[in-house]
């Protein structure tokens, strides 16, 4: 029996080098249709949450159960994380710093890192392995079982409901977590250096004060927000594209993972950039950099 | 009581998935008190009939008219306050997991009604007797309920708001047979007291005989011609077993016919 969609959707095969060209050149051409495409979703779903965020604040209840689970039990593994990272940090330098002799100034490597670059980044990475995937697999979950549907047709905006209380808690906890991780990481850099490595207390203490401004901890916080709310965009856009089945759903997690992480990745460059161009723009004769 | 007066019309409906088209060219006319069932195999395109009359899905061309309004033409918050009008009853129910029975029941009250909080109790608990659930359900979650009881809450939940529409989207659906006959019974009493209109998708002949006042059965896409009409049947439920159409019959029937022929070819191929 022929179809009406069938008839629509015929394309005359092509064969032999040429075939494979042409093939090549449309799969391309839709990759990139797509990419835009999805760009284009993402952008106009941010837009939405943002309207949405002004217009109606979401109810308390719906805010702060998210914030306990986004924020409070994001503490431990984000507080356990960062002081390894600062131990780890620790014993990488130490070698080379002792080879120069410089083994006292640790604590300013350690801090400024933890301060502007892996506090930031590791609480961002933590939530977003946390707390995104898992808001990408509830969303998913919702979706396929028509939850959201059902939300639609009550008259209540899925966008409002859903989404502006995740990304709020994302935006508004994130910079929590990132004093935390930052806080752990130089107690834990610290006490690896003076109770393991005997690097003079004094001496540590005071090249660390000296080399740290409160710019790198606005810096840190600063940089910690842009991730807060990619993971909250990200994670909630994947949630609510994802495709029927429990395949869908375990895809939807892992794509807001990775997707957040290189946004967060990208995002670091730039705001970087960007910080040290604003911080040179207002203290031009101070030393931003160590031992300048 | 049936009117002559349309609440729901649906003229010249087209909806396409990327390449892939649902619906063609449906026209469609619900009076107002009218239960319709609309019949037919899997994946002709019913539950997106369902989900396009009340905006969840957009349709490429065409279009649906609400008491005289054009849904299309709606923006997103007159959009949401003509969906208060109906009352959505979803396949597997679609309960909020993270949710209890009475906290999703009370849901369209507390997001349209939150300064009547005094009556919702009051409302609620009505509404539960209407279905026939005991109050010990009201604080479980939806994973402790069973499927006829999921539904029911999801029954209660589609009323709550009095809808003037109730559109049903399978809804004696991997049910056994006497829960399947409690939800009909439902159906009935719940057409009879409020005089709702209601609009049944199934595949359940069962209901269709005993609930609707009136039959559409629409047919795969990929089963016809392009030009044809993917509406094959439209009329009262007892004249299906005697249609003229062999689609039809063997629908009701629930007779495989060619089918089998069918399989063993693709299988073949």
């Amino acid at each position: 029996m022929s179809t009406g969609t069938d008839n629509q959707n015929t394309v005359s095969p092509r064969r032999g080098l040429l075939g494979a060209i042409y093939h090549s050149f449309a799969d391309l051409g839709a990759w990139v249709q797509n990419v835009f495409e999805t760009l284009g979703d993402m952008t106009l779903f941010a837009w939405r949450t943002i309207v949405w965020l002004f217009t109606r604040l979401p109810r308390r209840e719906t805010l702060f159960s998210n914030m306990y689970q986004i924020g409070v039990l994001s503490l431990p593994v984000v507080a356990l994380t960062g002081t390894f990272i600062g131990m780890v940090l620790a014993v990488q330098s130490f070698t080379q710093f002792r080879a120069f002799g410089l083994e006292t100034q640790l604590g300013g490597v350690i801090n400024k890192s933890m301060l502007r670059e892996l506090g930031p980044v590791l609480a961002a990475t933590m939530l977003a392995g946390r707390v995104g995937s898992a808001m990408a697999a509830e969303l998913g979950t919702m979706r396929v079982t028509e939850q959201i549907d059902a939300l639609s047709s009550m008259g209540a905006n899925p966008i409002q409901y859903l989404v502006v209380p995740r990304f709020l808690s994302c935006l508004l906890l994130i910079p929590s977590l990132t004093v935390m991780a930052v806080f752990m990481g130089v107690v834990g850099g610290a006490g690896y250096c003076i109770f393991v490595l005997d690097i003079d207390i004094h001496h540590y203490t005071s090249n660390s004060r000296k080399f740290v401004e409160n710019w790198d901890l606005f810096y840190g916080v600063a940089k910690s927000v842009f991730f807060g709310a990619t993971i909250g965009l990200v994670s909630c856009y994947r949630g609510f594209h994802c495709e029927p089945g429990a395949e869908g759903v375990g895809n939807a997690a892992t794509t807001a993972f990775v997707q957040s992480f290189v946004v967060i990745i990208v995002l670091d460059l730039f705001l970087s950039i960007f910080l040290d161009t604003i911080y040179l723009a207002i203290w031009p004769a101070s030393p931003m950099l160590l031992g300048s | 009581m049936v009117s002559a007066e349309p609440i729901i019309d649906i003229n010249h409906l087209h909806v396409r998935f990327g390449q892939q088209q649902v619906l063609r060219d449906i026209h469609l006319s619900v009076p107002r008190g009218q239960t319709l069932a609309i019949i037919g195999e899997s994946g002709c395109g019913k539950t997106v009939l369902l989900k396009t009359i009340i905006g969840l899905i957009r349709p490429q061309q065409g279009h649906v008219e609400f008491d005289s309004q054009r849904m299309d033409r709606l923006n997103e918050q007159e959009l949401a306050g003509q969906r208060t009008r109906f009352g959505f009853v979803f396949q597997n129910a679609a309960l909020f997991d993270s949710m209890t029975v009475a906290e999703n029941i009370l849901f369209p009250l507390r997001q349209h009604r939150p300064k009547e909080r005094a009556h919702h109790q009051e409302e609620m608990l009505q509404r539960l007797a209407e279905v026939g659930l005991p109050t010990s359900v009201l604080g479980k979650r939806p994973a402790e309920l069973s499927g006829g009881m999921r539904k029911r809450v999801g029954l209660a939940r589609a009323l709550i708001m009095q809808p003037e529409v109730l559109l049903y989207d399978e809804p004696t659906t991997g049910l056994d047979p006497i829960v399947s006959d409690v939800i009909n019974e439902l159906m009935v009493r719940t057409r009879d007291k409020y005089a709702v209109t209601s609009i049944i998708v199934t595949h359940d002949m069962k209901t269709a005989l005993k609930v609707a006042d009136r039959v559409v059965m629409l047919y795969p896409l990929s089963r016809i011609e392009q030009d044809a009409s993917q509406t094959i049947f439209d009329g009262d439920p007892a004249e299906t077993e005697s249609s003229s159409d062999q689609r039809v019959t063997q629908f009701v029937r629930g007779e495989a016919g060619d089918r089998m022929l069918e399989m063993h070819e693709q299988g073949a191929t």
